[in-house]
């Protein structure tokens, strides 16, 4: 079974090119319809989870099914074991490093070769090319995003509140220097607050 | 030293990145420039490699940034584990209190607004992460507005046709996949500068 998780996650990060979403498909079609370890709702879950806590969607979803799949189907010799609690991290680690190695092994071995080329005329004017793709590459998404950060309800609901909070903060980080970080934890305290405030006045109607 | 600052600043990256790959490079950004583990010019670069190449793009940046601020692989395994760390924690809570209660957390309104009002601050982080990479290092000449004109129209020009033209659309989304812009981007450099 550890093998099995492993070898399913190392599939998994070789073959997406893309980043976590690219990879969430593919892992519905192996874990939820070839493997069968979890269904259909549980692997939504699964990603409203793995969106929800914060770092990669991918480890983050490896996990969870790492976790999942250890706690039901530990081995039999697991079962009397007084380890038998181990078993569930034992999967997730199995999986955790299935996903990540092929990236790890792949860009480490770039890492080393690159330095060693980059001064190299050709590479060089080839780099000069790619760079304002790339800043294109992260600017583009930004309307889809705006969009479906919009959704359901599109600019109701304090939608144009937030997105100049949005605006704010890109402000603050690109020429003030603030730290994305303390983005995120006011992000975090705002929205509880005003939550907060909104549940309190509706509990007193 | 350097090896205690890489585990603390990624460890911090892991925590706080909510979001995906794009805001977490916000984030791997302003750490990696605060410290000056490298260039704005080799950031760039690395996030062209982390998008050409399989797997995770925060594991990607992760794993090349840990190995040239410290010229060895265990920078890698440090600042490639200190990321994941927090997650690991995080997830395994949440998956005991998902296995014991079956909470449906979707439905706690706390959970929900918080996860909209992160929505909004990721488009400041990642918007904030391209202004950054706008600089003479990136844009040397006329030649670099046109490919970042280029890259950017062909990126969203599949999200503006709506459903009329099946055929059109996939051709476009085909056309407007990263790797096949960088590549072209990487000949178009090539035949320019070169």
């Amino acid at each position: 079974m550890l093998l099995q998780l492993f070898w399913t996650y190392l599939k998994v990060g070789t073959f997406t090119l893309g980043g976590g979403y690219a990879m969430l498909p593919l892992i519905q079609r192996e874990v939820v319809d070839y493997r069968r370890w979890i269904d259909e709702t549980e692997f939504l879950n699964m990603i409203a989870l793995a969106q929800a806590a914060p770092g990669l969607i991918a480890v983050n979803s490896a996990i969870f099914i790492g976790y999942q799949v250890g706690a039901r189907h530990v081995p039999t010799g697991w079962q009397d074991s007084r380890w038998v609690g181990l078993y569930p991290l034992l999967a997730v680690a199995a999986a955790v490093l299935g996903a990540v190695l092929p990236s790890f092994v792949i860009i480490l071995a770039i890492a080393m070769v690159f330095s060693a080329y980059s001064d190299m005329p050709a590479i060089e004017a080839v780099m000069k090319g790619v760079r304002p793709a790339v800043v294109a590459l992260i600017a583009a998404p930004l309307l889809r995003m705006t969009l479906k950060a919009n959704s359901p309800k599109p600019f109701r609901e304090g939608g144009v509140l937030l997105l100049s909070w949005s605006l704010v903060s890109a402000l603050l980080i690109w020429l003030a220097g603030v730290s994305p970080v303390y983005i995120i934890v006011v992000t975090i305290v705002l929205a509880l607050a005003v939550t907060a405030l909104g549940e309190r006045r509706r509990s007193k109607q | 030293m350097i090896y205690l600052q890489l585990f603390l600043s990624f460890f911090k990256i892991g925590l706080f990145g909510f979001g995906g790959g794009l805001a977490i490079l916000s984030l791997i950004q302003h750490e990696v420039l605060a410290y000056g583990w490298m260039s704005e010019k080799e950031f760039v670069d690395i996030v062209a490699i982390s998008q050409v190449t399989p797997g995770p793009i925060g594991i990607n940046c992760a794993t090349y940034v840990g190995y040239t601020a410290t010229q060895s692989v265990w920078g890698s395994v440090l600042a490639t584990g200190a990321m994941i760390l927090p997650s690991l924690v995080i997830m395994l809570v949440l998956c005991k209190v998902y296995l014991v209660l079956s909470t449906r957390f979707a439905d706690n309104v706390y959970f929900q607004n918080t996860l909209r009002y992160l929505r909004f601050a990721v488009l400041g982080l990642i918007a904030a992460a391209a202004l950054l990479l706008i600089t003479p290092a990136t844009f040397i000449d006329h030649w670099s507005i046109i490919l970042f004109g280029a890259v950017f129209v062909l990126t969203i020009l599949p999200q503006l046709i709506h459903g009329k033209r099946p055929t059109t659309k996939r051709a476009l989304a085909t056309l407007s996949h990263p790797i096949l812009l960088i590549s072209l981007a990487g000949i178009a450099g090539y035949l320019i500068y070169r």
